[in-house]
């Protein structure tokens, strides 16, 4: 191990441009840190959708609510994951909730975790589907009519008043909902935001820049997901829908852009002690992943996309196909915002003097086949859920009395 | 009274003596607000002094601290270091960590404006970053004010890492926990000095109680223009520098 | 009030009982961890006392002393006074516990005295340092230097011996061929005890316009009218006398 890791470092060594601090030559929050904020960011966003159904009455995405739901939930479960496997002593994790220190933000991590998957995800869900799983359990066979059943917790209470009972529950979390899952991707964001002695990360802006990209990766996932799921199930994909979250997509990306932009204004303007090493590292290091990948291809081609389906009326399979093109380079982008800010913050030394290289590992624990396994890892999960959950059953129909 | 009531007075009476619980924890985040944790009165709190002007760069300090607290040999786990700074006429400004000169740009001597050394090693931080966000509350500040990193119970998250601005910490290789100097702790308890100023040959690191009377320390602290490193971040180091030079970062 | 208490659905109850359970579970199995694992404080105390536990490996130079003090009296007053002997000697707290099988090595080579004293333009001036290529080739330090007590066997004849930073700026400059000491009255004593008895500098402005004056009489120096020429100010507060600019 030693040997190896030695090899590895005296390597790096040899690239370190300028002067860094001797034990800042290891990048410590490798691509798995990369990856986890990026997965509570879908979490996010896809619950941000969701709610917009419940809360906002936003009819034309209902087509879509569940899928969300059960979305947010396969990330969330998986999100956890990375910064465990990213652990130097992974078998300690539980110590987070023994003797949290309350200073640190990182301790709320297990709390604000926690809470959103049991009070928020898992209760919504159990509420949404209630009615539907007991009139599954009803009809199925084993092994699908027990599992139903036990989600059901043996209730066979489908009565009006029990019905409209749920849905003011689910409203009420909803509502409990949105603050929670801004806190959950906000709380990311405070865990970089709140480092002092890093200035490519203090900054009032990012869990706020945080929170704006998790809507739109969030958004971005789900149009997509939708994009594949539906015609897979040889359905007709509900165009007002799709228009609908596009344009709510627009709107976000508009946010998410704008802030970025006054950040990168601001610092520039400013013109701090660090602005010489920050430019070095964006030039020098970042430019592919910033400019190219991020800015451009992450944001203003998608944004230029939207803007010409605004202005001109193209048929329905360009939108389709222009949609499809733009959420998953929304999802590039994102996932490279991610990347810019977790491994950019570590390339520059803190004597504002150098920086250092980032070598990803491919096998390793901390390596590129591990990220991409959780990166996959949720839609397995969302797959299962998906058998366990139809999002496409009962189309909800006590939704239009109310 | 009803079930409602109920459960609503003792759900307030919950919240609010948790509110008050916590009210004292919360405004202990703010360092103006905390108490001084140094606080009983018979235990010393350890400080260095370091005399740049003293420094002549033989490294002996850093060779002994790596043998003394089992520090990995390789040239990139350092709990104490030595920067050599070479200013050059042009103004530009070469750092180098004398421990590892490979490849580093020889000045002229004709080019140099000023040059010197500078020890680094942690701050003792009175108000650490690193502690702050340690989510579990592995690493801490001893009574006496040293900050030290209990290895069987942290986790290897590196937040600590992250958080420090001197890049005093680093992850040792083996034990996968945060390590960083201790100011020789296990030494300086048997009275003893820490190891690296115990080999200083020129007296350039002075180690000692801040709160005694009489003391090489006090002297230093008596006759010197002090600085410390990073003040803007309000760490408060225990460790001050005399004759720092403002391209020292 | 009693109207307003909704009757809740009996899922709610059943929903409710799971949280219990789970409630009911976390708080058994914190009943079953141990306090010492939850307590903060207990937790910085044993870690407290794991530090402290740890091994020494450098004794202090005051274990020496105890058995090695014809050393130690040597070393007292010698320039090496303020050195601690396992700064050359390396860590010997193995030594002073089995004296008989660990011994702590005695460099003798001359690799290792000039990794203080080898001359570096970054060490702080007035410190000793040679040149190891010119200072006696090949001959180990300890033949002409006793390390305990190193003043050199002979006073040093040259300033350069110690100052060589100065001798090097000086070569290279307009006043390559000036003496030390045309400059600096330097008292005998300042070669025994170089710290507490200085050379001295000069004083006035007239003291450079002994060459530099435009009455002077030494061939080949750049002149000045010592009347309007930076008047309220001394030389060296603006050129640097051991490499005078040029132009």
């Amino acid at each position: 191990m030693i040997p190896q890791m030695t090899d590895k470092l005296a390597e790096l060594l040899k690239q370190v441009m300028g002067y860094i601090y001797p034990n800042e030559i290891e990048i410590h929050w490798s691509i798995l840190i990369v990856v986890y904020p990026y997965l509570t960011g879908l979490v996010a966003g896809a619950f941000i959708l969701a709610s917009l159904v419940k809360v906002f009455n936003v009819k034309e995405v209902q087509p879509t609510y569940k899928l969300s739901l059960l979305t947010a939930l396969a990330f969330l479960i998986v999100a956890p994951l990375p910064l465990l496997l990213h652990l130097g002593h992974p078998t300690r994790a539980y110590e987070i909730y023994l003797t949290p220190n309350l200073h640190s933000a990182m301790a709320m991590f297990g709390f604000v975790y926690a809470w959103y998957l049991m009070l928020v995800l898992l209760l919504e869900i159990w509420f949404v589907y209630r009615q539907e799983l007991v009139l599954w359990s009803e009809q199925e066979k084993f092994p699908m009519k027990w599992i139903h059943k036990i989600i059901t917790l043996f209730s066979k209470d489908v009565s009006q008043r029990a019905v409209d009972f749920d849905r003011k529950v689910v409203k009420a979390i909803t509502i409990i909902g949105i603050p929670s899952a801004f806190l959950l991707h906000g709380y990311v964001g405070f865990i970089f935001g709140s480092v002092k002695a890093n200035p490519w990360w203090s900054s009032v802006l990012m869990p706020i820049v945080f929170l704006f990209s998790a809507i739109v990766s969030g958004i971005a996932l789900v149009i997509l997901l939708y994009m594949i799921i539906i015609p897979f199930r040889g359905e007709k994909i509900d165009m007002s829908c799709l228009d609908k979250m596009a344009s709510f997509l627009f709107y976000a990306v508009i946010v998410d852009f704008s802030l970025e932009l006054l950040d990168f204004i601001h610092r520039l303007y400013e013109s701090e002690e660090s602005i010489k090493i920050l430019t070095e590292l964006v030039i020098n290091k970042l430019f592919v992943s910033l400019f190219i990948i991020q800015v451009l291809l992450g944001m203003i081609l998608p944004l230029g996309i939207m803007v010409l389906i605004k202005l001109f009326k193209f048929d329905q399979e360009l939108r389709k196909l222009l949609y499809f093109v733009s959420v998953i380079l929304i999802q590039l982008g994102i996932f490279s915002t991610r990347w810019n800010v977790v491994i950019g913050g570590q390339m520059f030394s803190k004597s504002f003097r150098g920086l250092t290289t980032y070598k990803m590992e491919l096998m390793g624990i901390e390596g590129l086949i591990t990220a991409l396994v959780v990166l996959v890892l949720p839609f397995l999960i969302l797959a299962l859920l998906l058998k366990i959950f139809p999002p496409w059953g009962i189309k909800e129909p006590r939704l239009e009395k109310a | 009274m009803d079930r409602r009531n109920f459960l609503r007075k003792t759900l307030s009476f919950i919240i609010s003596v948790g509110a008050l619980g916590s009210l004292k924890e919360i405004l202990n985040i703010i360092p103006a607000i905390a108490e001084v944790k140094n606080g009983e009165l018979t235990k010393p709190v350890y400080g260095m002094g370091i005399q740049i002007d003293k420094c002549i760069g033989c490294g002996r300090c850093v060779e002994a601290c790596k043998i003394e607290n089992d520090v990995p040999q390789e040239p990139f786990f350092f709990r104490t270091w030595v920067e050599k700074y070479v200013i050059k006429k042009d103004g530009t400004v070469i750092v180098q960590n004398i421990a590892n000169e490979t490849g580093a740009e020889t000045v002229p001597e004709k080019d140099i404006l000023r040059s010197f050394f500078v020890p680094k090693l942690c701050n003792q931080c009175a108000n650490p970053p690193c502690v702050q966000v340690c989510p579990v509350g592995a690493t801490f500040s001893t009574e006496e004010g040293v900050v030290l990193v209990d290895e069987k119970r942290c986790i290897g998250c590196r937040y600590c890492i992250q958080a420090c601005p001197y890049g005093a910490r680093y992850l040792h290789p083996t034990k996968k926990t945060a390590d960083k100097c201790t100011f020789c702790y296990h030494r300086i308890e048997k009275g003893l000095l820490p190891a690296c100023v115990e080999v200083c040959p020129t007296q350039a690191r002075i180690f000692g109680d801040l709160k005694s009377m009489a003391s090489p320390l006090v002297r230093f602290k008596r006759m010197n223009k002090l600085h410390v490193l990073k003040p803007y971040l309000n760490t408060e180091p225990k460790v001050s520098y005399a004759d720092l030079d403002g391209e020292v970062r | 009030m009693k109207n307003l208490l909704p009757k809740l659905p009996e899922h709610i109850f059943r929903l409710f009982l799971v949280f219990l359970v789970f409630l009911g579970v976390i708080l058994l199995v914190r009943f079953f961890i141990p306090n010492s694992f939850r307590e903060h404080k207990v937790q910085i105390a044993s870690t407290v006392e794991r530090e402290k536990a740890r091994e020494i490996k450098f004794a202090g130079t005051s274990a020496c002393a105890v058995c090695h003090e014809e050393q130690y009296n040597i070393k007292k007053n010698g320039y090496h006074k303020n050195l601690s002997c396992e700064t050359c000697h390396g860590p010997a707290q193995g030594h002073t516990e089995n004296p008989t099988e660990i011994k702590p090595p005695a460099p003798r080579d001359r690799k290792f005295c000039p990794v203080c004293h080898a001359y570096n333009a970054s060490r702080p001036i007035g410190f000793p340092q040679i040149n190891p290529v010119a200072h006696n080739p090949l001959q180990p330090c300890i033949t002409c230097h006793e390390p305990h007590d190193p003043k050199p066997p002979e006073t040093p004849r040259e300033c350069k011996a110690c100052h060589g930073e100065f001798e090097r700026t000086k070569e290279v400059s307009p006043h390559v061929l000036l003496k030390c000491t045309t400059c600096h009255v330097t008292p005998a004593l300042h070669k025994v005890t170089p710290w507490s008895v200085r050379p001295s500098k000069p004083t006035t402005r007239e003291f450079c316009g002994r060459c530099h004056g435009q009455e002077s009489t030494v061939a080949k120096t750049a002149k000045v009218d010592m009347a309007s020429h930076g008047e309220k100010y001394v030389c060296w507060q603006c050129h640097y006398p051991h490499a005078p600019e040029v132009r």
